[in-house]
């Protein structure tokens, strides 16, 4: 492999995970929160199939992306509705609004498989894309991709740095002192389920508009399962779990060379490739085996380390404020 | 700030917590408020700091009737609570733990709040490093955190609801200066809530007494404490003096044991329990005695060395192992590692049951649930859930559910949050187990305590034990000596 394919390769993995990355900076949001919105896999195929006929019937391209938030920010209203005033456990509803996305989706969108419809252009940004090797890599790409890259930075931006992103994470790691200090946790698990939801819904429009072109029954089956795993395997943090997204396309990269070069070895084996990598490194940060391999390090790097590769989940994930 | 309550009340079902009271509180003083576990200091206290709503009376504040909805509003009225367990974020780190809640600027300034809460602590003589984690931290410096943010917020009323269990020594201090120093240069009024009476007659010059969610008394202070007791307590029973040890049998054999953890490594440990013996175990938090008792308790691996029980060896022990060959184990948290919240009395119960099959005996159980409930005395029903417990009745109910023989005890904390009157039951209990050859092993950060009930004491400094010290030869004093570090 040449220099100019190996960048093209780069750039097409990147062009992959943007929807996913996308999706996962908006669950990250809504977990952050303390709400677990399961149901990504349903709201990912269901917007997928609503942005896609909205941008054929409309040939309005940013009307099919709107379309496809409003049904994510739906879906997610749903389960913020359901847990919050209903009290109903978030894991059963997201379960069944998954079952429900991905049915309504292969019965609203038969009329509607592999015909032609509006695609998101490619547009290089002049200056930046001539930077040698990240320049035809990260610039050289479409709307899409450079809307997930700011997502990126704007989401942990907001999380880690700015006050109502304090309130956010203070509202899922323990409601009732968030509650103590005066931040309206009902409210603010509202707003970033539902903006986390319009978020998914996004990344699920982008592959019927951009990365998988067209709608058919089951386009992006899967994929919403994956996008929960990565957040997980982020930290819940949107920089790691932008490379965690990133690692994962280069795996099935990886996996689709391998299997060209190994045509004996089962398909379905390659295809395990990149969930085994992510459960490996998953164990490998899991706080036991960190605590083990920093015991001996030294003091001064303990801390950092530790502070990077150790997460916890938000403590108060999926569970309600209790007060009165 | 003038403080007034009328005739509040709060009832939980049955239970009448709070039962038309009404009290005064002037500026610049400090009151404490007194009464036995149960009688209804917290709910008061919540109720006044917003985080309960009353079921009918009034709070005045400056002569203005108020109606809070929640602690931030009672803040930003001028009314700050430090709760027994902070409310605090312990994933935070303790800049952002202080920025929470305060409603200014949309971007966080972080390097210009850092230098204010340092210079904030600094004030009040409390060193703060605003890049820590929150959960690094001990009890007592989040306490102080707490109560910078209340100060930062503009509390004009301070209510400290028993802010020193759990607190170092030189914390304890440290707290009560900075109160001093509020209510006399800052005109500000607080609240002690306590069983400690030193402490309420040390720092306070007026105290209310609470009995069964009634006030029931208020004294000026200095005062005798008997008074104090006696409007407390309806009767208290006479301390009975308890028997000392004659058995010579061990009960429990370390024999240069290491147990380590992440973050500190015990040197290796000798020590020899006998049956029927109150052991001691004093020092600082964190410096080791807790990771003793973990071993003993199968929670912690033993590295090398060895352990026996009786004469039976433990080298691999685990937490059942340890259960089944009779040693029970009762941690300081006690709704985090010792109840399940959400449960009911009569559930635990179940739990617990040792002989028990597939099937739950539930008429039994409740059945055993009632008897034990009133033979311990805790306040609750059967079918009360453990967080509707004050904390002494949880305390009272752990005790409830220790199977009825055992060789070993090991105890955390064993008083902490109690009454009077409820430590000497506790410990009257503890007595009776000692007739059958049980050993107690205990930690307590109440060196009075230390020193009264054991037979023998050990001092934790930094991961060392001391030499183990004779109980009727030793003082308070002295074992704060060895917890400083000296030999
Ligand atoms: N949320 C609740 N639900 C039901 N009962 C409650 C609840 N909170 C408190 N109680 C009951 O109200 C009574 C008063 O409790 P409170 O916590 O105010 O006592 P306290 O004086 O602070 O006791 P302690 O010294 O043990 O902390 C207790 O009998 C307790 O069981
Ligand atoms: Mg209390």
């Amino acid at each position: 492999m040449d220099n100019g394919q190996l960048i093209a390769v780069l750039a097409s993995i990147l062009l992959q995970a943007s929807p996913l990355i996308i999706a996962v900076c908006g669950e990250t949001l809504t977990e952050r929160a303390g709400i677990v919105n399961l149901s990504l896999d349903g709201t990912m195929l269901l917007s997928a199939m609503t942005g896609f006929v909205a941008a054929h019937l409309t040939d309005n391209l940013m009307l099919g992306f709107a379309a496809g938030a409003a049904v994510g920010a739906f879906f997610a209203l749903i389960v913020a509705f359901s847990s919050i005033q209903l009290k109903q456990s978030q894991v059963a509803t997201g379960f069944v609004l998954t079952l429900l996305g991905d049915s309504l989706s292969a019965f609203l969108g038969q009329e509607y498989t592999r015909l032609p419809g509006p695609s998101v252009p490619h547009f290089a940004i002049p200056i930046l894309k001539d930077i040698p090797i990240l320049g035809p890599i990260i610039f050289n790409q479409d709307g899409l991709v450079y809307f997930a890259i700011l997502l990126i930075f704007a989401t942990s931006w907001w999380l880690f740095r700015s006050r109502p992103g304090l309130e956010l994470r203070s509202a899922g790691e323990r409601p009732e002192a968030a509650f103590a200090r005066g931040v309206n946790v009902r409210r603010l698990r509202y707003l970033y389920t539902v903006i986390g939801g319009a978020l998914v819904g996004i990344a699920g429009a982008a592959y019927s508009l951009d990365v998988k072109i067209g709608w058919s029954e089951g386009h992006t089956r899967g994929l919403g399962w994956i996008a929960l795993a990565i957040v997980i395997f982020g930290g819940w943090s949107p920089v790691r779990g932008a490379i965690g997204a990133l690692l994962f396309g280069a795996t099935k990269a990886a996996a689709t060379v391998l299997q060209r070069a190994f045509p004996e070895v089962s398909v379905v084996a390659f295809n395990a490739l990149p969930w085994l990598l992510m459960i490996g490194v998953l164990l490998l940060v899991s706080n036991k085996i960190v605590g083990r391999l920093l015991v001996n390090a030294p003091p001064a790097l303990k801390r950092p380390l530790q502070r990077m590769l150790q997460v916890a989940p938000p403590a108060a994930l999926g569970t309600e404020l209790k007060n009165e | 700030m003038r403080v007034e309550l009328q005739n509040i009340r709060k009832h939980f079902g049955e239970v009448r917590a709070n039962d038309d009271i009404s009290l005064i509180f002037e500026p610049g003083k400090i009151y404490g408020l007194l009464g036995e576990n149960g009688a209804g200091k917290s709910t008061l206290m919540k109720i006044l700091s917003g985080f309960q709503k009353p079921d009918g009376g009034k709070i005045i504040l400056d002569g203005k009737a108020r109606r809070f909805d929640s602690p931030a509003d009672a803040l930003a009225a001028g009314v700050g609570m430090l709760y027994q367990e902070p409310l605090d974020m312990p994933p935070f780190l303790v800049l952002e733990n202080y920025l929470l809640g305060q409603r200014r600027g949309f971007a966080v300034n972080a390097r210009q709040a850092a230098k204010d809460l340092r210079e904030l602590g600094k004030k009040y003589g409390f060193d703060i490093q605003p890049e820590e984690h929150i959960r690094d931290l001990s009890l007592g410096e989040r306490q102080q955190l707490e109560l910078l943010r209340l100060l930062a917020g503009g509390a004009q009323l301070l209510i400290l609801d028993e802010p020193t269990t759990g607190i170092s020594t030189e914390q304890k201090v440290l707290l009560f200066d900075s109160m001093r120093k509020l209510a006399k240069d800052e005109g500000k009024t607080l609240i002690l809530v306590s069983h400690k009476l030193d402490e309420v007659q040390d720092l306070c010059s007026q105290v209310f007494v609470l009995r069964k969610g009634k006030l029931v008394g208020e004294a000026k202070l200095p005062c005798p404490n008997e008074l104090l007791v006696n409007l407390m307590f309806e009767k208290l029973p006479p301390r009975r003096e308890r028997a000392s040890r004659e058995q010579k049998q061990v009960a429990l054999e370390l024999k240069d044991a290491v147990v380590a953890t992440p973050r500190l490594e015990l040197q290796p440990l000798n020590l020899t329990v006998y049956a029927g013996e109150v052991f001691g175990l004093a020092g600082l938090e964190g410096s080791g005695q807790e990771i003793l008792l973990k071993a003993c308790a199968g929670l912690l691996p033993i590295r090398s060395g060895s352990m026996q029980l009786g004469h039976q060896p433990l080298d691999q022990l685990d937490y059942h192992a340890a259960r089944a060959g009779g040693i029970s184990y009762m941690a300081a948290g006690r709704v985090e590692e010792g109840l399940v919240a959400g449960l009911t009395l009569t559930e635990h119960m179940a739990l617990v049951d040792q002989e028990a099959g597939f099937f739950v005996d539930w008429a039994g159980s409740r059945a055993r649930t009632k008897e034990r409930v009133q033979h311990f005395q805790v306040v609750g029903t059967s079918e009360s859930t453990v967080e509707q417990l004050s904390g002494g009745n949880q305390q009272r109910f752990l005790f409830a559910m220790l199977p009825s023989s055992l060789k070993l005890i090991l105890l955390e904390h064993p008083t902490r949050g109690l009454d009077i009157r409820s430590t000497d039951w506790i410990w009257q209990q503890l007595d009776e187990r000692r007739k059958d050859g049980t050993a107690i092993l205990f930690i307590s950060a109440d060196l009075d305590e230390v020193v009264e009930r054991s037979d023998r004491i050990a001092v934790f400094s930094g991961g060392r034990m001391s030499r183990v010290v004779d109980a009727a030869k030793t003082n308070a004093e002295e074992l704060g000596h060895l917890i400083g570090g000296e030999q």
